[in-house]
């Protein structure tokens, strides 16, 4: 039962990272960009979504709200500056995002202040389920069917529609997509775009169980990354199951690490190591899986 | 449209004095703190209490016209000392108030101790810093990091408690407030869980919580941790089922985002919005009337900080160039002005010699607010003073 609360435990982490990591991949993917500031959309999500649903009383209309917010500061955000950088190195790229990180985290505080919002969670997800004795938050509950059904809608979205048969060709020839008349200025607006409004939904989602105030978006850009260096750059699928990996690895090793280092060795050394060990514990596991495959688990097909 | 017009008006005030600097001799304060950052809502606290004292001065600390230079020091200690060197060195500042967190702290200890510039922390005191590394012109304002962790330990163990699940941050002041704690607290601990610093989910050790055998729980999440931690602690079920205890968890600063989740939670502070006597309500009245918001502790200590410098300047007569004179002055003034807190004074090591309460979290219309639980130590004085040289 302990087993099976932190199995859930890691898959909600797990489903809330692959919503992060769907758009930072293709965007990483298909135009060989590498965005630091995805963490920034997520925290622009977050806010959207808390000040919405604070003023209309409803939480769905702030989900809603983060989304369209998102999708919007997105393309925008593509338009009016990523678009100049497609052509230019990585080195400028992490620059220029990096810049934006600094932007948006000035911005929430300009806007919200520098007070965390409070969110509270919709009455009829308030609650716990009894889990083998286990009182179990229903709102988590809720974040695993809501992450599953994003994960379904993108693999119908890009294995069953022409949009996503564009993104797959994108990711295999951007060039040669271009040639044969597809407006790929066009493909490459709406595919940011979308990667900021899962980045948005990842924030909303979040914002009832986290504290939403500027920089949020930083701790959780990392282990997006982790994801999608061990799913395999470009490859949604990859991130779906590498996020699904790195949300429980993380999570039993911060549940069971300690308890283990109990056992072998004095409490107090436990006390300090366990925490620190198993902070480190994804950062091993990409390790590993970079020296093994380098070009990730689950890497698109080329 | 309303906070632009506040820091606006901040903003002029704080111009206006520098303006007036020039025209004589004055006082030059150095302000630091994490005014950037995931704990910028921290740094705004030190500012806007700093500020509201001295309006209420009227822009003077002890007749004497004041120059006040912000620098911020992002919780970074590299960024901290760079800011510290600036304020010694060029600013060439009377005194340093803020500090920052104990990582700054303790980064700076020595810097600060051979500059003989008075300095004076609002948001801690690291335990070297009460003890072996005291300074004559170093002085915390707040408490020494365990204080209210000692209190807290007191409590549960006069209330009967057995056992006791202990959660805290993996970094000094996390280790401190629990040793404090179990300086006082001698009964059986269920577990002693560490996690990582600015960690922002908990579900893996809740779980691990929720299933322990306990009678209690005890923990120590300041600041945006606290707000995340106890939101996910709320929404498991757990407040309300089993008595959650803490420090410096839940107060103002972080009460705002919390709101309900936070009823019932104990927090152990050396002051709260609610605590009764006179200097305090024309505090809180006043700065709920200017900021809109209610001051948390940083907000308290920092105006606590402005009000012993008021009484210090009119000490040495506005002349601040000798430096032990003023530093002398600062502790002596320790005892004469008025705290928020209400009793305060400077113990042999420049630690405060206060009372330590536990506070209550509770609902009075749509407010959120501490009530006053018990005041487990009064009078209380560290257990590092006997390590300071000091007299």
């Amino acid at each position: 039962m302990l087993l099976l609360a932190q199995l859930l435990n890691g898959l909600q982490y797990g489903l809330l990272l692959f919503l992060l990591a769907a758009g930072l991949t293709l965007v990483f993917g298909i135009m060989s960009f590498v965005n630091l500031a995805h963490g920034s959309l997520y925290m622009m999500g977050a806010y959207i979504a808390a000040s919405v649903a604070n003023s209309t009383g409803n939480f769905l209309v702030g989900i809603a709200a983060a989304l369209a917010g998102c999708l919007a500061i997105g393309m925008l955000l593509e338009r009016v500056a990523i678009s100049r950088l497609y052509d230019k190195d990585h080195l400028s790229h992490v620059l220029a995002t990096f810049g934006m990180i600094m932007f948006f985290n000035e911005l929430a505080s300009m806007v919200w202040g520098k007070q965390p919002l409070f969110v509270a969670i919709p009455a009829l997800l308030d609650g716990t389920v009894d889990l083998f004795g286990l009182q179990y938050p229903l709102y988590r509950f809720a974040v695993i069917v809501a992450g599953l059904a994003v994960a379904a809608g993108c693999y119908l979205m890009i294995h069953k529609t022409r949009l996503g048969m564009l993104i797959r060709a994108g990711a295999n020839n951007t060039a040669m997509v271009g040639a044969l008349g597809i407006n790929i200025k066009l493909l490459n607006a709406m595919l940011f775009g979308i990667g900021a409004a899962l980045a948005g939904l990842s924030g909303a989602v979040a914002a009832p169980i986290l504290s939403v105030q500027a920089g949020m978006g930083e701790p959780v850009l990392i282990v997006t990354f982790v994801v999608i260096v061990i799913g395999g750059i470009g490859s949604v699928k990859g991130a779906f199951y590498s996020a699904l990996i790195v949300g429980v690895v993380d999570t039993m090793g911060r549940a069971f690490l300690p308890l283990a280092l109990n056992a072998v060795i004095s409490r107090e050394l436990a006390d300090a190591a366990g925490p620190a060990l198993a902070s480190l514990l994804i950062y091993l596991l990409m390790a590993a899986v970079l020296a093994w495959r380098p070009q990730g688990l689950f890497v698109a097909k080329r | 449209m309303n906070k632009l017009a506040n820091m606006n008006s901040v903003l002029c005030s704080i111009a206006l004095a520098a303006l007036s600097a020039h025209a004589q001799a004055d006082v030059k304060i150095g302000l630091s703190g994490p005014f950037s950052g995931p704990m910028a809502a921290d740094g705004q606290e030190y500012i806007d209490g700093f500020s509201l004292a001295l309006e209420q001065l009227g822009g003077k600390l002890g007749g004497q016209d004041v120059t006040v230079t912000q620098g911020d020091d992002m919780m970074k200690p590299e960024i901290g000392s760079q800011v510290m060197r600036k304020f010694i060195e060029r600013d060439r500042v009377d005194a340093i108030v803020g500090l920052g967190y104990s990582n700054i702290i303790m980064a700076n200890l020595r810097r600060l101790k051979d500059s003989g510039v008075v300095s004076i922390a609002v948001a801690g005191g690291p335990s070297p810093m009460a003890g072996a590394q005291c300074a004559p012109n170093v002085f915390s304002i707040a408490y020494p990091n365990d204080g209210s962790g000692e209190a807290i330990g007191k409590l549960m163990q006069d209330k009967g408690y057995k056992n006791v699940y202990l959660m805290a941050p993996n970094y000094q002041a996390g280790k401190d407030m629990i040793n404090g704690f179990k300086r006082w607290y001698k009964n059986a601990v269920a577990a002693e869980v560490y996690t990582q610093i600015n960690q922002t989910d908990y579900s893996a050790e809740i779980t691990q919580l929720q299933l322990a055998k306990k009678d209690a729980i005890f923990v120590f999440y300041p600041g945006s941790m606290g707000v995340n931690f106890i939101k996910q602690l709320k929404q498991a079920g757990v407040i309300g089922a089993v008595p959650v205890y803490s420090t410096f968890t839940v107060d103002g600063t972080n009460l705002p985002a919390l709101r309900n989740a936070a009823l019932g939670v104990v927090s152990g502070n050396t002051w709260n919005p609610s605590l009764q006597n006179p200097q305090n309500e024309k505090f809180v009245r006043a700065f709920e009337a200017k900021y809109k918001r209610t001051p948390g502790t940083y907000a308290a200590n920092a105006y606590d900080a402005a009000m012993l410098l008021d009484v210090a300047v009119r000490k040495v007569k506005g002349d601040t160039s000798n430096k032990a004179a003023f530093a002398a002055a600062v502790k002596a003034a320790g005892a004469e002005f008025k705290s928020v807190r209400g009793r305060f004074s400077f113990n042999s090591n420049n630690m405060p010699i206060q009372d330590y309460h536990a506070f209550e979290m509770v609902q009075e219309g749509s407010h959120f607010t501490g009530r006053l639980l018990a005041t487990p130590l009064s009078n209380h004085k560290d257990a590092y003073v006997s390590a300071c040289p000091l007299k």
